[in-house]
This record gives structure tokens, sequence and C-alpha cells, in this order.
């Protein structure tokens, strides 16, 4: 932990901007699955992972606006920033790709946020106690269907398994900045606000582990690691999913339905 | 009941021929083949489960999350059960008068012949 500077109202809007872009970028990219998926069943069950997450979003975005005091409500903040003002992780953002990479980001991302919403149920700021109270409740299921689904990928047919280990090694890279504890995040926990995520890990690596494990997969042992997207620096695709996402806002000003 | 009957209960439809005919009851690697499970739902503690309709998954657990899924998002339930489609035997339209039309001049078996006090409510 770095030395704790004093936090500012700033800082607790930017700070809930990262966890409300976290969910939203999530829930768009599993939006993409719906009459996409393996079976109807499937579409449904992504798509109701994506509206948890969706709400968590609209929730988060909303108390970042009105902490921030500008006047932006959780609409323009989600459909009227550009690129370079998103706070999420990378990994939120990675493309679909197949089934067994979409379970893989899933797993990797959902056992992150329950430790992460464990914690924060505790914070000393009662907004993002209460969200998280709610959230953690909807991440524990995610987590289990990346698990089930994790499970019998790995330990199924051999295309499966092929396919399961693929995911792992595609999602990989990205796991590593989802522990990185940076300045304003220290000085937000030192307050009792925000969890450390660098104190996340052991648990995390003892859930993933396990499973793997019992899914005969390897745990990947990638040649790099990403990391910016904390501060707005995203991968090729992200611009293409902002450009889908925020198409109606944007070309409909309060359009409504 | 006939027990080498050929039908089952195949998506709350109550009884349809499933031979030569894709109703996917047995497991293979392309998800066509998910097997089709029948979903009962229990609103709440003291009543029956009553069945909502059914879906495909590969095994019963993940039956029992894609019913959590499908049948219980708007807060229907606090109890469900799955059941292989394929283990549920469904009576044949063929019977049906040998099995339902004998009870039909029966008024008698209806509790229609006693004055039912006032106090005594959803009967």
């Amino acid at each position: 932990m770095s030395a704790a500077s004093p936090t500012t109202e700033s800082d607790v809007a930017t700070y809930a901007l990262r966890l409300g872009d976290d969910a939203l970028i999530l829930a768009q990219r599993l939006g993409e699955w719906i009459a996409a998926a393996p079976q109807l069943e499937e579409d449904v069950a992504l798509g109701n992972i994506g509206l948890d997450l969706l709400g968590q979003a609209r929730l988060l975005l909303a108390y970042a606006g009105e902490v921030e005091g500008a006047g932006r409500s959780e609409d323009d903040l989600a459909f009227l920033r550009d690129e370079r003002d998103f706070r999420n992780l990378q990994i939120v953002e990675r493309p679909n790709e197949d089934f067994a990479v979409t379970i893989a980001r899933q797993l990797v991302f959902s056992t992150y946020q329950l430790g992460l919403y464990a914690r924060l149920q505790h914070s000393t700021d009662a907004t993002i106690a209460g969200i998280a109270a709610k959230a953690v409740k909807e991440v524990d299921y995610h987590r289990d269907h990346a698990t089930q689904w994790t499970l019998r990928l790995g330990d199924g047919t051999d295309e499966s398994h092929r396919r399961m280990q693929s995911g792992l090694e595609r999602i990989w890279p990205y796991v590593a900045e989802m522990f990185v504890t940076d300045d304003l995040e220290a000085a937000l926990a030192a307050d009792g606000v925000a969890a450390e995520v660098a104190g996340l890990r052991a648990s995390w690596d003892g859930y993933v582990d396990a499973v793997l494990a019992e899914a005969t997969l390897e745990r990947p042992a990638p040649s790099w690691t990403a990391e910016g997207g904390r501060r707005g620096v995203h991968t090729e695709c992200f611009g293409y999913l902002l450009a889908e996402m925020q198409h109606l806002h944007r070309s409909h000003p309060g359009a409504t339905w | 009941m006939n027990p080498g009957s050929d039908l089952q209960a195949e998506g709350g439809h109550g009884a349809v021929p499933t031979r030569d005919v894709p109703t996917g009851t047995e497991a293979g690697s392309s998800p066509r083949d998910w097997p089709l499970w029948e979903v009962f739902v229990r609103a709440k503690r003291g009543l029956s489960h009553l069945h909502v309709g059914s879906l495909h998954a590969p095994d019963a657990a993940m039956a029992l999350r894609n019913a959590r899924d499908v049948y219980t998002r708007r807060s229907e339930g606090v109890s469900i059960w799955v059941v292989p489609a394929t283990a549920v035997v469904a009576s044949s339209p063929d019977e049906k008068d040998a099995f339902f039309d004998p009870a039909a001049d029966k008024a008698y078996r209806h509790p229609t012949f006693y004055d039912i006090p006032d106090e005594v409510q959803h009967l």
C-alpha cells in the first residue's frame, strides 16, 4: 500500500465509475449472446447475468454522477463518454469469441467481483455498501454458472476440453490487471470506502485453481499481461463496442420507449 | 396403464409420440441433442409444486439452473423440481374414453350435495 493521502468526493466518484464501468461493459458483451448462444436456455442465462450487471452499473454510475456533482446522469456517463474516459478493466471488454472464451472470462471476473463486493458490503460509504450487499448474491450465481460450465467443458469431450483450455489462454493475460491496487484505491481503502484488490488474490487463486483442477484444465502462464484500463487505456475492440452501445443514444438524444 | 407405452410428457403437451421424432431424449455432443426436462415450481411454502413448462439441459444440475433462469426470474418460486421428460409416463389419447368417460355421469362424486357452512372457505 502506498502512503494514503486525504481522499475527496472526486476520488469516490472515480471509484464508483470504475466499478460501474466494469459492470456496464461486461453487461454489453453478454447481451451480444442473446439469440446466439448454443441453446435458448443459455441465451436466457447469459442475458440474466448481463441484466444483473446492468442493474449494478446503473446504480454505480448514478452514484458516480451524484458524487461528482456536475449534473451528469447515469445515461450521460454510459452513452456520452468516449473511449479514453472509461475506467473499466480490459478483461470485461474482451470479445466474446466462442462460448468457452466467454465462460473463461466470466469465471475469472465473477470470482474477482464476488470477492470485491463481499468486502465492499462493509464499506464506510453507505451507498457503495448497499449496492455491494445487493449485488453479492447476484454475482454468487454468476460464478456458479461459470463454474458449472467450466467443469463440463473442461472435463467433457476432447473438443470441449481443447476449447475451454484455449479460452483460458485467451483470457489469462487480462487477469493480473484485476489485482493492481493504485494510489487512489489505496487511499480510499485507508478511509474504509474501497477494498484493496491486491488483497483478494489469494482467495481468488484458491477458488479458481480448485475449479481448474476438477475440470482437468491447466492454469495458463501468459508471456505478457495487460494493464491500463483504469487509466482509460483500452484494447482495439473497445471502440466498436462503444459505437454499438452508444449509437442509439447519440443519434436520438433523449429517446425513450 | 400400458407399461410399454411410447407416450411421454413432452413440452407440457400431455402425450405425444417420442418414437422417430427429434425430441432429443438422448444426450449427445450437439446441443440440439440435449435432453428435455419437465419443470415444476412451488410458488410458496405450503403449496404444491406445479408444472410450469419444460426446457433442454445437458444434465440435472444444469437443468435446475436453467429452470431458475427461465421460470423463476420474476420471483415465481421458492423451490424447483426438474424431472427427465422420459421419466414421465403419460396416459394415451387412445385410452381417453376408457380412462375418463366413466367419471362423467357420476355427479355424486362431486361435493355438491351438502350445505357448506359460510365459515368454510377455499372449498
